[in-house]
């Protein structure tokens, strides 16, 4: 079997993608699309901790099932977010969006 | 019921028909008269029962109808108030239910109850008359007054007071009876408030009283301080009394009872109007007649004899008082005896006549004749509360006649402009009669003679003969102010217009009349002494067995003697004799030689307490208390004051409240927040991927310190 220490890895470097796409993208759609890169890469670890860990506690499985349909709803709302912003202001670029300072 | 019950009853009803008026009814003249008069009735019958009860019991002086409770915790025991009939309660009782219940009635007619609305009556002035159209044309008649429910609240809180005052077993209780008895005397002689006159009589009566009361509550605490009881069965036990009787008080060389008595007595010369605080009785007869019938003749003066007589046990222990007790009455009687010569006010004559009479049942009582001084009480209560309300009633149809003849500078009291009432008003003019032969002790036949002839028999058996001199003389002109003041009024012929239309007054007023004088001749046989030549022993002396029983020592009836009964025929008779004759032709006041300016001004006690006390006062409110201590010291210590705290204040606004709370805290705590923000402000670009990038370092930062330092 795979050791556990490879899908750390691979979550880890999931995650860092995402990170960097949330950082660093300037399109908000893809801003959210590095969020969801992470929630995954969060997911990964559930599930491997879970299959190397025991078997029978079915905890890892249900939270990463919790996560799936949190990043859904979150996403539905970010992306009706994206819609009205662009509505709105006819663009999608996260700094150009900086309403929100004093 | 048992007996007890109905005696805590009594004085019930006529302070529940007071709150009744007071509170509900005062718009509604018939209710008004009707619960008054229903709760005087009330009060009457429970008043009988309990005194026809009483008659019955073997002995009641040792055996008394009494109850009481406790009221209040002074110390470790309680003090009990509670109800008291003996036999000298008993009696008092009697005639205190009669007469109210007949002033009750009469106050009905009196103020014109079923007359129309004055045409100008104001509240607080006498009703001035109504004009009404009858047959066509305009007369004028009385109207009625225009405060009549007060006058029956007023005079039901009055009864309250009395009715406590006799049925009280102690003697605070009798002193709150006492009190309100001057308040309501205070109301009640201030009625016609809007007169200055009654104004200034009622602040006389109540100021002049207060001084006797004033000692009278010095006399109770002393009694409460000597003995712990102000129950009188407990006090009139043999040892109380033997202990308050050898004690000196230290006050020149009385006895603790001697002090004791001397001031409840001066309580009861300010009641009694005894000298020398008499000065308020005469002008109380500024109140409607009623009152002076009330106030001046049944129940409140009564209330100063009662209260003697109540504590008679006590006082007679001690020689002294009672020779200041027996000079001032006999004093006081010859004293206004002789100025109610010289009066032509109606209703003033009869005052100083009160005054007199009052002073004869004082000297009684000082000479040691209790049963003599509460019998001529009784007696003295019928027959003045019978020429009151009949003077009243000539009043009332004087009244009529003014309002006829419509001259209102007519005095309808003025026995000057009276004469000839005798055919207008009969049934006034015979009761009057009655009333007055009693006064001046007619022989045989009235109550007044019987009861002063006993007082004489006392004095004289007693060897008090200088008292029994003075009373003597002062009878005598009892007896001729008396005829005096039948024959100006009712006989000869009418001397005004006004007396020429005077009218019979209506039933309310003449039946009270009629039945006070069945008493004022009847109650005179009750106590006729044993030793009176024939007509003794026909008749039980029940007045002598009965209240005499209230002493311990049942006192002994004195042996007959001829002198005294005798003097009490010749003063009587010769009195009344030389009053018809000497005033059967004078026709005004320039005719009667008696007008000694003296007389006529009352030996100037007014116008000496005017100089001595009233003006003083004023003199010392007016320069002392006002300009002085009110103006100067007050004022200035206000004044410093004021300012003082107006520069602490100012001090504390300009050197603590200004720099420290305003600029300090208020303004320092703006300022700081400003200076936080313009330092945090450029972190806050808007930019949402620059937030996290600060959060993402954030965490490292701390991640890579935990990290470190927790290793």
């Amino acid at each position: 079997m795979v050791p556990l220490s490879w899908y750390l890895i691979f979550a880890a470097a999931l995650f860092s993608i995402g990170l960097f796409g949330v950082l660093a993208r300037r399109n908000a759609v893809a801003i959210l699309l590095g969020i969801e890169l992470m929630l995954n890469a969060v997911n990964i670890n559930l599930a491997a901790f879970w299959r190397y860990g025991d078997v029978l506690n079915m905890t890892g499985q249900v939270f990463a099932i919790i996560v799936f349909a949190v990043a859904a709803a979150e996403v539905s709302v970010g992306l009706a977010l994206v819609i009205s912003v662009y509505r709105r202001r006819n663009t999608v670029v996260a700094d150009e969006i900086d309403m929100m300072k004093w | 019921m048992q007996t007890t019950t109905l005696i805590w009853l009594i004085p019930l009803f006529p302070v529940l028909a007071f709150a009744l008026i007071v509170l509900f009814t005062n718009r509604v003249n018939w209710l008004s008269h009707t619960i008054a008069v229903g709760a005087a009735f009330i009060s009457w019958l429970l008043s009988m029962i309990v005194f026809f009860r009483a008659l019955g019991v073997e002995n009641l002086g040792r055996n008394p109808f009494e109850d009481s409770i406790p009221w209040f915790p002074v110390g470790d025991t309680w003090f009990h108030i509670g109800v008291l009939i003996d036999p000298l309660s008993a009696a008092v009782l009697f005639f205190v239910a009669w007469t109210v219940l007949m002033i009750f009635i009469y106050s009905v007619g009196y103020h014109n109850y079923g007359q129309p609305k004055g045409d100008h009556d104001h509240k607080g002035l006498p009703p001035h008359g109504a004009t009404v159209d009858e047959h066509g044309h305009k007369h004028v008649v009385l109207s009625i007054e225009p405060m009549y429910s007060r006058f029956f609240a007023f005079i039901g809180l009055f009864a309250f007071g009395m009715y406590l005052l006799v049925v009280s077993d102690n003697l605070l209780t009798l002193f709150v009876g006492w009190e309100i008895m001057g308040l309501c005397s205070y109301l009640l002689i201030g009625f016609w408030f809007a007169k200055p006159s009654a104004r200034d009589a009622a602040v006389k009566a109540f100021m002049t009283t207060r001084i006797g009361d004033v000692f009278m509550l010095l006399g109770i605490s002393l009694l409460y301080y000597q003995t712990g009881t102000l129950t009188y069965r407990e006090i009139f036990t043999e040892e109380t009394l033997h202990r308050l009787a050898t004690t000196p008080s230290g006050f020149l060389t009385f006895s603790v009872a001697g002090l004791i008595g001397l001031l409840l007595f001066i309580g009861t010369i300010g009641k009694s109007a005894q000298f020398p605080l008499h000065v308020w009785l005469p002008d109380a007869m500024e109140g409607p007649t009623p009152v002076s019938a009330m106030i001046h003749a049944a129940t409140m003066v009564s209330a100063g004899v009662y209260a003697v007589a109540r504590m008679f046990p006590l006082t007679s222990l001690d020689p002294q008082t009672m020779q200041i007790i027996a000079f001032i009455g006999g004093f006081t009687a010859i004293f206004a005896a002789t100025i109610a010569v010289a009066q032509n006010d109606i209703k003033r004559v009869l005052a100083y006549s009160t005054i007199s009479q009052l002073g004869f049942m004082i000297a009684a009582l000082g000479v040691g004749a209790y049963v003599a001084a509460v019998f001529h009480l009784i007696t003295h209560a019928f027959f003045k509360a019978l020429l009151f309300l009949g003077s009243g009633s000539v009043i009332h149809g004087m009244e009529h006649g003014v309002l006829h003849t419509g001259d209102h500078k007519v005095d309808p009291q003025d026995m000057f402009n009276m004469g000839g009432l005798r055919k207008k008003m009969p049934i006034t003019f015979w009761t009057f009669l009655i009333g007055g032969l009693a006064l001046s002790g007619f022989p045989l036949l009235t109550a007044g003679f019987w009861s002063k002839d006993e007082i004489f028999a006392e004095a004289f058996g007693h060897g008090h003969i200088f008292v029994f001199l003075t009373l003597a003389a002062a009878a005598f002109l009892t007896a001729f102010y008396t005829m005096r003041q039948i024959t100006l009024t009712f006989l000869g012929k009418p001397r005004t217009q006004e007396a020429e239309h005077a009218q019979e007054t209506p039933w309310t007023m003449t039946t009270p009349l009629i039945i006070l004088s069945v008493f004022a001749v009847s109650y005179g046989w009750a106590g006729i002494s044993e030793h009176f030549p024939l007509l003794g022993g026909l008749l039980p002396n029940w007045v002598h067995e009965f209240v005499g029983s209230t002493l311990l020592e049942m006192p002994e009836a004195v042996e007959f003697s001829w002198i005294p009964l005798l003097t009490s025929l010749v003063v009587a008779l010769g009195g009344l004799t030389l009053g018809y004759f000497v005033y059967r032709n004078v026709n005004s006041p320039a005719e009667d030689r008696l007008q000694i300016p003296l007389l006529k001004n009352k030996y100037y006690f007014d116008e000496a307490y005017n100089f001595l006390f009233v003006k003083p006062a004023y003199w010392f409110a007016e320069n002392v208390v006002y300009k002085f201590m009110d103006q100067k010291v007050i004022d200035g210590v206000l004044h410093l004051f004021g300012p003082g705290t107006f520069s602490i204040g100012y001090a504390i606004r300009n050197y603590f409240d200004l720099p420290v709370i305003n600029r300090g805290i208020g303004d320092g705590s703006y300022k700081a927040t400003w200076w936080v923000m313009k330092i945090v402000r450029p972190i806050q670009t808007g930019r949402v991927q620059q937030y996290l990038l600060f959060a993402l370092a954030t965490f490292a930062i701390v991640g890579v310190a935990l990290y470190f330092w927790l290793a």
